[in-house]
């Protein structure tokens, strides 16, 4: 089992974490104003990178709390952690 | 010793197919060749007459997703659409033994979907009265009735997921995958098709809003029209023209045990527990898991599924207790927001996709086959992928396939 370090807990088990997709997909500043175009693009269509992507995980058994992570998901390997507001972090894969 | 071991073996059987070089130009490039790949190659070349052909595979041809899946087909969906297509596949398995001149051991031994809670119970009925209303033989048994059909299941109602009944689907089966893929490269090779591996595809040329060729690991090759059976790699595909596609990429798990003697002699799904269990011919106990919950490429997952997965099947069938397991492994699913495909045209003219079908599509490689070729053929969508758009994430018109689909989306 992977370990993932949780930037508030530190490393721990991936069964105790919830997976949330694509980080950093910003809620639509002025819906009423979205064609059905960006409305499907907003709400189906998300980055699928074979390499770093950006994304969302939750410490559901632990302190309950969302992060960011970066992930290559060719590897698994988690690059870098930061908490929900920071900016993502320069990686390298 | 005199001469080498293995010396005295007889020579290798004929090959099936042969290892061309890629000629510089094709009316039709496939891009994958796994069993997607290989079925519309050979319905063009049969069906439309289409034979200059290149099927290109970037590693060995079925050594993806065709390689690793549990080889169950059947068509007890929901809805109308997906009843078309998966009923159509599943009516072509039926001859398509005859029809490729090559056994594939389809064996119609039906499929139980287990139902473990009220609300189970009531989905399953109401698909098994959509299936009826399409033509589609499906029937509702109870829990004795699951005991009947297959015997090793544990139908006690003091286990945490008692089971309360299942669909019944008795045309289902299983085939052996990896002669599925060989029986339709050995006929697309003999009507022409050029079936090209270790060719991997590093870039997509497009002029005018047009395909013109494909940049691969052996060279350009130029390409009439550009068709995409990549399953987990689609959207990587996609995005070298610019596409953005509605899927995630996960890791999605599967296992064998050591071979037993005959025990299992259907196929169980179970929706709630996460794990659907057949026997091979050969004897294995095969069995999938849910996907891994992350976006992954990485053809693995992580051993915590196969737990989970190891103790769904234990409760329901506790004769697995003393089977060993031999081998795990994974493959790559492209999972789309409903649960069903996409086949169809793109807004770049010439290039053909069909991707989305998560965990499901190896049912589905003689019906797509036969469609996606014909979409290919008069660029226009075949009646039954038609309701398969890339448009329908914008215009609504989901196919929800989440109940029937199976396992964890």
């Amino acid at each position: 089992m992977q370990l993932i370090p949780c930037p508030w807990c530190g490393p721990r088990e991936e069964a105790e974490f919830h997976y949330g997709g694509q980080a950093h997909v910003a809620y639509p500043e002025d819906p009423s104003a979205l064609t059905d175009e960006e409305w499907a693009q907003y709400v189906f269509f998300r980055e699928n990178p074979s390499g770093p992507f950006a994304e969302r995980w939750s410490h559901n058994a632990g302190c309950r709390r969302w992060f960011n992570a970066v992930r290559d998901t060719r590897t698994h390997d988690l690059l870098a952690v930061y908490r929900v507001g920071e900016p993502m972090p320069e990686v390298i894969a | 010793m005199t001469s080498p071991p293995g010396a005295h073996l007889p020579e290798h059987p004929d090959f099936l197919w042969d290892n061309p070089e890629p000629k510089a130009s094709y009316d039709v490039v496939i891009v994958g060749g796994g069993g997607h790949g290989l079925a519309t190659a050979y319905y063009l070349a049969k069906v439309h007459g289409i034979t200059n052909v290149a099927v290109l595979e970037k590693g060995w041809l079925a050594g993806g997703n065709m390689a690793r899946n549990t080889t169950i087909i059947r068509s007890n969906y929901l809805w109308d659409e997906s009843s078309g297509i998966y009923e159509h596949s599943l009516k072509l398995w039926e001859g398509l033994e005859e029809d490729l001149g090559y056994p594939i051991l389809f064996d119609q031994r039906g499929v139980l979907n287990l139902a473990h809670s009220l609300q189970d119970v009531r989905d399953s009925v109401r698909r098994v009265n959509a299936n009826r209303l399409n033509g589609i033989d499906a029937e509702w048994v109870d829990p004795a009735g699951v005991k009947e059909i297959c015997p090793i299941v544990n139908t006690s109602p003091d286990v945490r997921y008692p089971v309360l009944g299942a669909t019944y689907q008795p045309r289902a089966g299983i085939a052996k995958h990896d002669y599925v893929a060989w029986g339709y490269a050995r006929a697309a090779h003999a009507m022409g098709v050029d079936l090209i591996q270790n060719c991997e595809v590093t870039g997509l040329e497009t002029s005018q809003g047009r395909i013109t060729a494909v940049e691969t690991s052996r060279g350009r090759i130029a390409a009439g029209k550009v068709a995409l059976c990549a399953a987990g790699h689609s959207s990587v595909l996609a995005k070298m023209v610019g596409l953005r596609l509605p899927l995630a990429s996960h890791p999605l798990q599967a296992l064998v045990s050591e071979l037993l003697e005959p025990v299992h002699p259907t196929v169980v799904m179970s929706n709630a527990v996460h794990v659907y269990v057949s026997q091979a011919h050969k004897g294995e106990l095969v069995m999938g898991a849910g996907i891994d919950s992350y976006n992954g490429y990485g053809q693995r997952g992580s051993f915590h599924i196969i737990e989970q997965q190891m103790s769904a099947a234990l409760e329901l069938f506790p004769v697995f207790a003393r089977a060993h397991l031999l081998r795990t492994w994974a493959g790559i699913v492209d999972v789309s927001p409903d649960a069903s495909p996409i086949v169809g045209l793109t807004p770049v003219g010439g290039l053909y996709l069909n991707c989305g079908w998560g965990t499901g599509g190896f049912k589905a490689t003689p019906g797509v086959g036969d469609c996606f070729a014909h979409t290919i053929a008069h660029d226009k969508p075949h009646p039954f992928n038609e309701p398969f758009t890339l448009e329908r994430f914008t215009t609504g018109a989901l196919v929800d396939e989440h109940g029937a689909a199976a396992v964890a989306h």
